[in-house]
């Protein structure tokens, strides 16, 4: 099997890590295609036992489909799988689990009112009663806590847990299985920067027992970090397979992308104005009864982005949601001078539209996209009140409007540029750029934008942020809310850290670092404050 | 996800699910000794054989196009109407009300005033459930069920308490004045010269219901009202995040629900009986259920899937009357056809768009 880098050097012959160590699993011509969609197109892997082999690629790269494969939830339609130099035939997960493979899924699969040795035996019990398995369950979790720093409490509930924890637990299942070789699917998606070192460990301890780990990702500095080896998929295709060491996070974008792009945003120092959005003590109780947001004070001001990091649930959505007007709070948000209502009906969106606020919400899928719709009556989604769009009182001019959103589409280079299209037609990066469109071409005073890249393939991310940068350079506030730290530091001209419905801190970017941050995202303040409140 | 031309999706599928309906209906009367042709020979006769048959066939049309529609504008709006069947009731009432308040003296005048009356006695049933919904959470699809029994129970204490005729055994109101007469289609075609039969119940509603057929399509999909109630069916929190009021829309969309439901009882009550009797809907706020979803809650689709209902309705009472085919039995064919247009949709989709898909595989990318 011949995998060749765009620079034509050969896989087997690059320095991986133990390079005489037998193979661990050989994928060999895989193919898969659901209805007209190649998901995969004869990819080969080899990994070699007791390494951590990398596969990054961008949404929709097919990496998720290759793994699921190899895990029995989709049949290959044609090409074969070896584990340890055995064909093998993985028809379910249950094969799966016998020939070794451990797998730790995006989204847990853990009974949340289970405790963690419930959990672990769970479906892997020795006979009829309980009590036996849980006993060897416990004994086992406390040898693997001692070895691999897996330390779990193994009578508590699965919901009481930390995100982290939780999925310590979903390796211990894994381990539990007596799995040699583990896949673990965008791990530190859900974790703070400390966490994930912490994951990482764990990694490089059960690397050093021998077991072999594939690490699905598409961030690139993890993969810099932790791999010995990665393979980058592109479109259902295994564009190379490379050494780490031999190889740059700049080239693995290429080769991701297919063309060369630019990682750092290119931009010039702020110049913040007047205060845009003032935020002073406001508090949001969920409909749970949970108190989410608990007395954040903050301040946009005009042609500067503030950008709110943390780990997802600490109260960032909340904060969005009051801004964005559907959701109630308490405490004074002031946008231009002027005083928001947020105690009055919680669908108030129209108003904050009215009053220059502009939102492209976390969640495009559920909030800021109608999938079903077509692209052109997206664009005015939320602006369909607007005298603008109406012919009359009651109807719309949808012929006027189909024309609008083709310009708007082609400003913002949304391919394929047809505005008959469904929403769900569209990849994460054009609905996304439908979603900015929209928003920014209203040329709103304040931008609120959550996880502007949350699923959007590499090439779209380098012109979202260019998009948002232009924006402050017009003079208008924007206020970024993004779980990607690294997206904070290259965006933001001020950072602040939400933990636990609480602002941590605030920091600039040039005064700061992601150790500093993801202390902060945990909950730990060391440093002063920056003094930021100065100014006009 | 690139699935199927359109027209396939909107005519092959339903067009397949009716033929295969029609093959087990004529197994399951081969089954019990009949003739399958000779029974489908009977119903196309008996449906469209004549004026008289054509009358009633359009005439339990124009019931099934304004049920069909009510559950489709509910359904829009993602909200599962099952109490047509009660809001066709009040609307009778409504009607009923109407003709009887005074003397009309012309038709012309006396529509207006009925589709009123039942519009508004059919939305105003139709929004305590809406309200109970929106505001408290009530599941909808049981409290409109449970209204079906309580305007059931409602009306015939009204006929039997005030409205029935004294003296009289039957539980009817008084019938309307000549002048809520509506034209029948005997009447309405006379003056072209073309003989329809005096007896057929096929009235001037029939138009109306054409009218509320594109006045849908309309509200649907040319009014901002229509693009908020389809923004809220298709995704609530997207809807709450563009400051569309999720109480507002469930109102709303329900109570012209049962404002077209309300509509129907100028059909039944008003064009045909004249007067106001128990049980006036026989089921057509059940059937609009199935005519929706055939219809694919678009108005040409409801139409012509209401037409297909008459016939099952008016052809399927002529096979009872000539063939000696239970009744039970048309049941069964209306169940067949309803089993295989709406629940059954995938398993003739899944093959299809398999063979549509096949040619293309290597033509067609991402």
């Amino acid at each position: 099997m011949v995998s060749t880098t765009h620079e034509g050097r050969q896989t087997p012959a690059a320095p991986i890590a133990p390079s005489t160590a037998p193979l661990a699993i050989e994928l060999r011509g895989i193919s898969k295609a659901f209805g007209p969609v190649q998901a995969n197109k004869d990819i080969c892997i080899s990994v070699r036992k007791g390494t951590i082999h990398g596969i990054i690629g961008e949404n929709g790269a097919g990496k998720s489909t290759l793994m699921s494969i190899l895990y029995g939830f989709y049949k290959a339609d044609s090409g074969t799988v070896l584990i340890n130099g055995h064909e093998v035939q993985i028809t379910d997960s249950q094969a799966a689990i016998a020939a070794g493979i451990g797998m730790v899924f995006q989204h847990f699969k853990l009974v949340e009112n289970f405790s963690v040795l419930e959990n672990v035996v769970l479906g892997a019990e020795d006979g009829g009663l309980l009590m036996p398995s849980l006993g060897k369950a416990r004994k086992l979790l406390k040898q693997l806590s001692d070895e691999y720093e897996l330390s779990v409490d193994p009578d508590a509930l699965i919901e009481d847990l930390s995100v982290g924890h939780q999925q310590r637990v979903e390796i211990l299942k894994a381990l539990y299985r007596q799995a040699d070789i583990l896949i673990l699917d965008e791990p530190t998606g859900v974790l703070t920067p400390a966490e994930a070192d912490h994951l990482f460990r764990i990694l490089e301890g059960l690397k050093a027992q021998g077991k072999t780990i594939i690490l699905i990702t598409h961030k690139l500095r993890e993969i810099m970090n932790v791999t010995d080896s990665v393979s980058v998929m592109r479109r259902g295709e295994m564009t190379a397979t490379v050494s780490t060491a031999d190889t740059s996070p700049e080239q693995l974008a290429e080769l991701m992308v297919g063309r060369k792009v630019l990682l750092e945003v290119d931009k010039t120092p702020a110049t913040p104005g007047a205060p845009i959005l003032e935020v002073e003590k406001l508090t949001v109780v969920d409909s749970h009864g949970v108190t989410r947001v608990k007395g954040v004070d903050l301040t946009v001001r005009a042609g500067e982005i503030l950008g709110i990091a943390g780990v997802a649930g600490n109260g960032q959505t909340e904060l969005l949601e009051v801004l964005g007007g559907y959701q109630n709070g308490t405490g004074v948000i002031r946008v231009n001078g002027q005083e928001l209502d947020l105690t009055g009906k919680a669908s108030d969106g129209q108003s904050r539209r009215a009053r220059g606020i502009a939102h492209v919400p976390e969640d495009r899928h559920d909030e800021g996209l109608i999938l079903n719709f077509a692209a052109w009556e997206n664009i005015v989604f939320g602006y369909h009140h607007d005298p603008e769009y109406q012919k009359n009182a009651w109807i719309m001019d949808n012929a006027k409007i189909k024309k609008i959103a083709h310009e708007k589409m082609e400003r913002f280079d949304t391919r394929p540029l047809n505005e008959k299209l469904e929403a769900k037609s569209f990849s994460g990066g054009n609905q996304q750029k439908i979603v900015l469109a929209r928003e920014i071409e209203r040329n709103p005073d304040l931008l609120l934008i959550g996880q502007p890249t949350r699923g959007v393939d590499i090439g779209a991310i380098e012109f979202i942020h260019q998009q948002i940068v232009a924006l402050r350079d017009q003079g208008k506030a924007i206020l970024l809310v993004s779980v990607e730290l690294d997206e904070i530091m290259a965006l933001s001209d001020r950072i602040a850290v939400m933990f636990d419905g609480n602002i941590m801190g605030e920091r600039l970017p040039s005064e700061t670092n992601e150790q500093e941050l993801g202390m902060l995202m945990a909950g730990i303040n060391n440093g002063a404050d920056a003094t930021l409140s100065e100014g006009a | 996800m690139q699935a199927m031309p359109k027209w396939a999706d909107a005519v092959l599928i339903p067009l397949i699910s009716i033929l295969l309906a029609f093959f087990f209906s004529g197994l399951t009367i081969l089954a019990i000794g009949k003739d399958p042709v000779v029974a489908i020979q009977t119903m196309v006769q008996g449906a469209f054989g004549s004026t008289n048959g054509l009358g009633y066939t359009l005439y339990y049309t124009t019931n099934f196009i304004f049920t069909g529609l009510a559950i489709a504008v509910a359904y829009h709006a993602r909200l599962f109407n099952i109490g047509g069947e009660g809001q066709v009731m009040l609307g009778g009432l409504g009607v009923a009300l109407v003709c009887l308040a005074i003397d009309w003296p012309h038709w012309t005048l006396a529509l207006p005033a009925a589709m009123v009356g039942g519009a508004v006695f059919g939305a105003a049933w139709s929004f305590i459930p809406a309200y109970l919904q929106a505001k408290r959470g009530s599941h909808i699809v049981i409290t409109t069920m449970m209204f079906n029994f309580i305007a059931s129970a409602f009306v015939g204490y009204i006929l039997l308490n005030y409205l029935k005729v004294p003296g009289s055994m039957s539980t009817e109101s008084a019938g309307f004045s000549a002048g809520a007469h509506l034209p029948t289609f005997h009447e309405m075609l006379a003056p072209f010269g073309i003989n329809f039969n005096k007896n057929a119940p096929a009235n001037i509603s029939f138009l109306i219901a054409l009218l509320a057929a594109f006045g849908f399509w309309v509200l649907i999909w040319k009014t901002r009202l229509g693009y908020e109630i389809r923004s809220f069916g298709e995704s609530e929190s997207a809807a709450k995040y563009a400051g569309i009021n999720p109480v507002r829309i469930t109102v709303i969309a329900m109570m012209i629900s049962g404002a077209l439901c309300g509509l129907m009882a100028i059909n039944n009550v008003m064009g045909e009986a004249e007067r106001l009797i128990d049980n006036a809907p026989e089921g057509a706020g059940f059937i609009g259920i199935a005519v929706a979803l055939m219809g694919r809650n678009h108005p040409v689709g409801i139409v012509l899937a209401a037409l297909l209902f008459g016939f099952l309705y008016q052809g399927g009472a002529e096979l009872t009357f000539w063939e000696a085919i239970p009744r039970e039995l048309i049941i069964v064919i209306q169940g067949l056809v309803i089993m295989f247009t709406g629940a059954l949709d995938n398993m003739v989709r899944a093959p299809l768009e398999k063979l549509f898909l096949t040619p293309r595989k290597n033509k067609k990318g991402a």
